[in-house]
């Protein structure tokens, strides 16, 4: 299978070296967060997140010249692992361009994205929607890794997995039993998981797109239950998944018992709740909690200020932003 | 100026603790990560949707204790029901007039479209006291008093000189902003629904940065996933800083100089 983005070996060895240079310049010391008052030059007073979280989580100014309010950054680098090209279907989002897409993925220190295609929630023609978004992917040399959609009530769909696998080459497969109808108890989605489990594919699987109380009223979503995985999960020899956007469907009871069935790891975009982050690792370890921002349909920013605000450092908040991400991606 | 980052929705909820200063205490600890200085607390330990005036006094006992623990990083909002409407003008006295609190929260016992308001909101116009009124728009249906931002929006014609704060701007938010936009005295308040991306930036296309004001709904939402609706949103410094403290001081200022804070 070609491998048509970067090279893992030399992927990871890139974020360790900055990872590293990162820490050293990291100040070591308790976990507080301080307010410094700045003045500017026009008068105006703004403030910097100046955390001196040890030892990755630095929030600092991040250089916005225009902007006199400071936004915290992480001084690791990212990996996000939950984002979207092309358009949600009821709103145009500024960063559907993928070009402003990674632009702003980028300023925000993300070195590599897994890339799904919102098209795929509505249309029908998954094939020409994959093709689009592997297209895409593969221009922008291996920063957004493409995790096409295939829907198991279509007809056909072992076509589109034969396609991920032999001509796209793509790490993985992104699932939306919601938008594509479909309880997590049915057999076509069963043997859609036992078959990408046999083809070394991540399945990440989109528990939910949108809030089901705000949704369009052209649109009736079901909202999808996720207990049958954990007794699904178990019977998948060699299933690796990843749950993005569950919280809202999923206790953390429940996400700790489906996390604990398999390789099951899943992303903190849905992840609510005052200190969410550290509520989340009381139930599931940081070994199998990963970074998703669920951007442009959520405000990148959100995921990256939950880690803030629940002052995660060290070595959970390495796994969480970069380190199981990768080590997902190496055991292909 | 010093430019602070102040909440206009926070309630006693999501984070452990027996007591509500406890519980106060632990929320701000997560507060200061995200260098949010002020709150505003509204509503008790345990909430029902129709509160009888035992209940809502009850709770608004609870907040006065809770911000009584930290009166530079918290202001009270009195809640009511309207259904109830002496025992509501005198709980306005109560923790108001006679008391430290600062606004009024209204949530869904009563559709805010019902006279049954009127009262409540002729003496907060008295008063200068901002409502802040919940707003929701549910595709599963809204419960039996919950208000619309259509309802509110029939309120604040009927009371042009009242200010209110839209909480949740309706959740579905392209039909609240709408709603609110031709009625200068509604605020557009932005939590309480996902970090959708594009909110901040309609709201102030449409409204106006003075008429948009951050709020959290913590503890049963992050600070963080909505103060990125602001930090994160493409809009210019002076909007955020607006948005994020700058309307909500300029609302409660007329409360604010009586009760002689800063
Ligand atoms: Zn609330």
């Amino acid at each position: 299978m070609a491998n048509h983005s970067c090279s893992k070996e030399s992927l990871t060895s890139v974020l360790q070296r900055k990872a590293d240079r990162q820490a050293a310049n990291v100040p070591k010391g308790p976990l507080v967060a301080r307010r410094e008052f700045v003045s500017s030059g026009s008068g105006t007073v703004g403030f910097t997140l100046a955390a001196a979280i040890s030892p990755g989580l630095s929030a600092g100014i991040l250089s916005q010249p225009q902007s006199e309010i400071p936004v915290p950054e992480l001084s690791l680098p990212i990996v996000d692992t939950n984002v979207y090209l092309s358009s949600w279907p009821f709103r145009l989002l500024p960063e559907a361009e993928p070009a402003r897409l990674v632009e702003k993925l980028r300023a925000y220190r993300v070195v590599q994205a897994w890339a799904g295609n919102f098209d795929a929630l509505l249309h029908r023609d998954l094939a020409a929607v994959n093709t689009r978004l592997v297209r895409s992917c593969r221009a922008t040399g291996g920063f957004l890794l493409p995790f096409p959609a295939i829907n198991p009530k279509l007809p056909n769909w072992q076509e589109d997995l034969r396609q991920v696998v032999e001509e796209f080459a793509a790490p993985g497969i992104r699932l939306h039993p919601d938008y594509h109808g479909y309880s997590l108890d049915d057999a076509d989605f069963i043997e859609l998981l036992g078959q990408a489990a046999e083809h070394r594919l991540i399945v990440q699987l989109a528990l939910m797109a949108e809030d089901e109380r705000t949704v369009h009223p052209a649109v009736k979503v079901p909202s999808v239950d996720p207990k049958p995985l954990v007794d699904i999960i178990p019977g998948i020899r060699g299933l690796r998944c990843v749950l993005l956007n569950a919280q809202r469907v999923t206790p953390l009871p429940l996400l700790a018992k489906i996390v604990a069935s398999g390789t099951v790891y899943v992303d903190i975009s849905w992840q609510e709740g005052v200190g969410g982050v550290a509520n989340l690792l009381s139930y599931v370890p940081a070994e199998r909690v990963i970074f998703g921002s669920y951007f442009p349909r959520f405000y990148f920013l959100s995921a990256v200020l939950k880690l803030l605000e629940s002052a995660i450092s060290g070595e959970a908040l390495a796994n969480i932003i970069h380190k199981n991400a990768l080590s997902l991606l190496e055991q292909r | 100026m010093d430019f602070e980052i102040w909440d206009a929705h926070v309630h006693l909820s999501g984070v452990p603790g027996a007591t509500p200063e406890e519980r106060l205490g632990r929320l701000l600890e997560f507060a200061d990560r995200l260098g949010i200085r002020r709150v505003c607390v509204f509503m008790g330990l345990r909430w029902s949707y129709d509160p009888s005036p035992e209940e809502f006094r009850r709770q608004n006992d609870e907040v006065l204790r809770a911000i009584a623990a930290f009166p530079h990083r918290a202001f009270g909002f009195v809640y009511l029901n309207p259904k109830h409407t002496t025992a509501s003008l005198e709980e306005i006295e109560r923790c108001v007039v006679e008391g430290p609190m600062v606004g009024i929260k209204l949530w869904v016992a009563e559709r805010c479209h019902s006279p049954l308001l009127d009262p409540i909101v002729a003496r907060a116009v008295e008063l200068q006291l901002p409502i802040l009124q919940h707003t929701y728009l549910k595709a599963t249906g809204n419960l039996p008093g919950e208000s619309t931002p259509q309802d509110l929006a029939e309120l604040a014609r009927r009371h042009p000189r009242a200010c209110f704060i839209a909480a949740h701007s309706g959740a579905q938010w392209e039909v609240g902003i709408r709603a609110f936009k031709p009625h200068r005295n509604i605020h557009a308040e932005l939590c309480g629904f996902d970090p959708t991306n594009g909110v901040t930036e309609m709201a102030v296309r449409e409204l106006g940065a003075e008429r948009v004001i951050f709020g959290s709904d913590a503890g049963g939402r992050s600070f963080a996933s909505q103060l990125a609706k602001v930090l994160d949103a493409d809009i210019s410094p002076h909007a955020k800083e607006l948005i994020l403290g700058g309307n909500l001081k300029r609302i409660l200022a007329p409360s604010l100089a009586r009760k002689g804070f800063g």
